[in-house]
């Protein structure tokens, strides 16, 4: 199917419920959607017959720096087509419906993006942090992220060596 | 207790044990030799490349590529270059395109060297690892010629490859494949690949089904060995893979059920010979000289804008979302690789198998640790 006509049917049949259906790079689609009406639009997706994008390629969220967004990359191996589906949050309560019931791979996804940006997945069968031990503190992919001096007593930092005091000793 | 009475055990395995490939942990709900649940823990190699990624100019990251999957480097070097190439609408010259995909089909032998190599050692077979590290050290030669370094090649660059290829190259690299494919593969078979304690062990052991497959996001030779006809080189082609003839292997039940590991380590040996009928179409078909690298402006900058970018890397699929905002650093890197997602039917899968077998299932998905955890 031809770019302009699959963008055309995209807003034909998510009509009211996405933002904007805009052409990306490398031959993609992105759609943009908000938290309430995102997975709704995912399923859609999926189970719609003249979609099927059953194929879920990649999670992933990001830090606009005013507010988050949580996305997925979509492939239909159908129409041979790839599809970003979007979604902003807001900064102060980011959450949003978990996809886990439609895809059972993103469980570890959703939970990489919790740990990184705090990001909340409701109905997740499991959301604890993935990578990251479970007191750490702050989420670090987030843009204000401030790098912690030490993590249950242990030095962060590396101590610069030419940077030595009175008594020849060099501090973190 | 009664004499019949069954009582659960949990074990850790893991993070140093020797057949985790890398530090993994697995917690193992046991029940006698059946295991009930095994649950991994990851995150002990987590060394946060997508924060870096955000700290350093877009051409500076190259070389952390290379520790993502430090098996396989050139492929991940490969799928970040195709990734900001496509963002920033570069092209490639001719030359430097074969030289990446030589590159890149080499590395894929290397890694599945490593990684039926590694599954064999696991299931305690040590000789045929050490015959697949003996070929594995005259591909680090070729890749030393190449590019002056044996583990992390950081031999891709934005718009080319650092270095042309020495003389005398393409006569080693085609004796070297034509010794694997003519030679070597055929006797690793008679070795191993048709030993009955081997098909024993890997025969219908983690069977998973091609739907199965999809729905826990398995990409790249797990994916294939479930039977699925699906390789992002012939049907989403990047680089030059489109002027290539090559098969798609893909598992097909041959001593047990489709999907099993056997099928999977299977495929791993088919991809080899295919590796080496386009890496000799390659050395044919590459232009004799020619530019191997574009002109980036100074200072180099992407334009703003958001890509998604996947390549078929030896452990499945690659890819990377990368978000610019304009200025001279990525504003976010996603990686995602296939281990991961590898990783995550592993719990699934491993409900009501020996013990044993988990060490089959997890060296049947040739799972790399760095991969994982980035």
């Amino acid at each position: 199917m031809e770019l302009h006509n699959f963008i055309t049917l995209i807003q034909e049949r998510l009509a009211g419920k996405v933002l904007s259906v805009a052409e990306m790079k490398n031959d993609d689609v992105m759609i943009t959607t908000d938290r309430e009406h995102f997975a709704e639009v995912v399923a859609i997706l999926k189970n719609n017959s003249s979609f099927r994008f059953s194929t879920l390629m990649n999670q992933s969220g990001a830090d606009y720096t005013d507010t988050l967004a949580v996305m997925v990359n979509l492939y239909s191996g159908f129409l041979r087509r790839k599809v970003t589906v979007k979604a902003f949050l807001q900064r102060e309560n980011p959450e949003i419906d978990s996809l886990v019931p439609l895809f059972r791979g993103i469980d570890w996804y959703e939970r990489e993006t919790f740990d990184m940006f705090g990001i909340r997945f409701l109905g997740h069968p499991n959301l604890k942090r993935l990578l990251l031990p479970d007191d750490w503190e702050g989420y670090p992919l987030r843009k204000d992220y401030v790098y912690p001096h030490s993590y249950n007593g242990m030095e962060t930092g590396r101590a610069d060596l030419l940077d030595v005091d009175a008594a020849g000793e060099a501090h973190v | 207790m009664s004499k019949y009475s069954s009582q659960e055990m949990v074990l850790n395995m893991g993070p140093h044990h020797p057949s985790t490939h890398g530090v993994i942990r697995f917690i193992l709900q046991t029940d006698g030799e059946m295991m009930v649940k095994a649950t991994p823990d990851i995150g002990f190699l987590h060394r946060g490349i997508e924060k870096i990624a955000e700290r350093l100019p877009w051409q500076a990251f190259m070389p952390y590529t290379d520790r993502v999957d430090y098996v396989a480097s050139v492929n991940c070097n490969l799928g970040y270059a195709v990734a900001v190439e496509r963002l920033a609408d570069i092209t490639v010259p001719e030359r430097a395109e074969y030289l990446r995909v030589i590159a890149a089909e080499l590395s894929r032998i290397g890694s599945h060297f490593i990684g039926f190599g590694a599954l064999l050692l696991d299931l305690g077979a040590v000789t045929p690892f050490v015959h697949a590290l003996r070929e594995r050290e005259r591909y680090n030669d070729l890749m030393e010629m190449l590019c002056g370094a044996r583990l992390t090649h950081n031999y891709v660059r934005i718009g080319g490859v650092a270095q042309d290829a020495p003389d005398g190259f393409a006569e080693k690299c085609l004796s070297f494949v034509d010794h694997l494919e003519y030679e070597f593969i055929g006797e690793f078979n008679n070795m191993i690949s048709f030993n009955t304690i081997l098909i024993n062990r890997l025969a219908n052991v983690g069977v998973i089904s091609a739907a199965t497959a999809n729905d826990f996001t398995l990409s790249g030779p797990n994916l294939r060995g479930s039977g699925a006809d699906f390789d992002l080189r012939r049907d989403e082609p990047y680089s030059v893979y489109n002027r290539f003839n090559f098969d798609v292997p893909k598992g097909t039940g041959k001593f047990g059920s489709l999907g099993d590991s056997y099928d999977r380590y299977w495929v791993r040996i088919e991809e080899v010979t295919q590796s080496c009928r386009i890496i000799r179409e390659a050395l044919r078909k590459m232009p004799k000289s020619g530019d191997i690298r574009t002109r980036l402006p100074k200072p180099f900058t992407v334009p703003a804008g958001e890509v998604y970018v996947r390549t078929e890397a030896p452990r499945g699929e690659l890819g990377f979302y990368l978000v610019s905002d304009g200025g001279k650093q990525p504003f976010r890197v996603k990686i995602r690789t296939g281990s991961f997602s590898a990783m995550t039917i592993i719990e699934h899968i491993s409900q009501g198998v020996m013990v044993a077998d988990l060490v089959a299932i997890i060296g049947s998905l040739d799972v790399v640790a760095p991969e994982i955890d980035r």
